[in-house]
């Protein structure tokens, strides 16, 4: 479970880390622990999976990644798990989820595909649900980004 | 063909791969970094600013898990007329567990991914979404199981 402290410092930590020498300083400081007191709670935060990732996210249109598409394909219950799997070990899929299919929205697969333009993602996608057996699929290009941020937690 | 990826040095493109596959989790993590890379510290902690205000670096910090914080995730999409798309999305950028918020092709415009503390709020979020002028339809899409969330775009 999280204490208090932990608490504090995952509000605190869902900020960008200070480019210095010591990022870990000035949240030691406002919660009165020492940094090594945070490195070591960071450490039990990462074992019990809270933390699921330390590091940088690049700006993948900045390094040419243009074309980026939802795929939802339609996959038969008995095989949503390998079909999941098999399309997560793909460097291409960023995102992959099980979705419910919904009232006249047949969709229950859904993974990001990234690629330098459209043709090469469409290719991508193509051949991706061809291993995975998959016919009934659609691309959502995205077309502007509107926000894409990281969640502030706070804790009541 | 990778645009502006053309750009980046050697050097660069190491660094970026290093950051977002294997950021130490340390007091000083960028004098780990730059050990490895055998520069210094202050070179690594410069060139890292560098690539974040050239936008090839988004972000720098810790990803936590939601669920395992306790919190409710969903991903949405809402069919909205034309001449409203630009409001409807800036009502829905307002929400601050609204993460992420796209304009995609096909019928359903803006897809957007929501945190929030349980599901109730969860639930008055989407209704008060569903109900803006503008918006036909609202389809709430959330996980059932997640095979893959791991963004990562390693750098040749």
């Amino acid at each position: 479970m999280l204490d208090a402290l932990d608490k504090r410092l995952i509000t605190a930590l869902s900020r960008d880390l200070p480019l210095t020498s010591q990022p870990y300083q000035q949240v030691a400081q406002e919660l009165g622990i020492s940094m090594a007191e945070v490195i070591n709670r960071l450490q039990k935060l990462r074992q019990k999976g809270v933390l699921r990732k330390l590091g940088a996210v690049v700006g993948h249109r900045q390094l040419g990644y243009k074309a980026n598409a939802l795929v939802a394909g339609i996959v038969p219950e008995t095989r949503l798990e390998t079909v999941g799997q098999q399309l997560a070990r793909h460097p291409a899929v960023t995102h992959c989820y099980a979705r419910p299919a919904q009232p006249g929205w047949p969709y229950n697969l859904y993974f990001m595909l990234h690629a330098f333009n459209r043709q090469l993602c469409q290719a991508m996608a193509d051949e991706l649900m061809l291993a995975a057996g998959i016919c009934q699929y659609r691309l959502f290009f995205s077309t502007k980004e509107w926000k894409k941020t990281t969640m502030i937690y706070t804790f009541k | 063909m990778n645009g502006k990826q053309e750009s980046l040095s050697t050097f660069d493109k190491t660094l970026l791969n290093l950051v977002q596959t294997d950021f130490p989790l340390a007091e000083r993590p960028f004098a780990v970094l730059a050990e490895r890379l055998k520069v210094d510290e202050a070179l690594v902690i410069c060139r890292l600013a560098e690539l974040k205000a050239a936008g090839f670096i988004r972000r720098i910090g810790l990803f936590f898990d939601s669920r395992q914080l306790g919190f409710v995730s969903t991903l949405a999409a809402v069919e909205v007329d034309e001449a409203r798309r630009q409001t409807v999305a800036e009502a829905i950028n307002a929400f601050p567990g609204v993460t992420h918020n796209y304009e995609r092709e096909g019928e359903f415009a803006l897809w957007f991914t929501l945190i929030s503390a349980n599901e109730e709020e969860e639930r008055a979020v989407l209704e008060s979404i569903a109900a803006l002028p503008g918006v036909k339809r609202l389809i709430n899409l959330p996980a059932s199981r997640r095979f893959k969330a791991d963004v990562c775009f390693w750098l040749e």
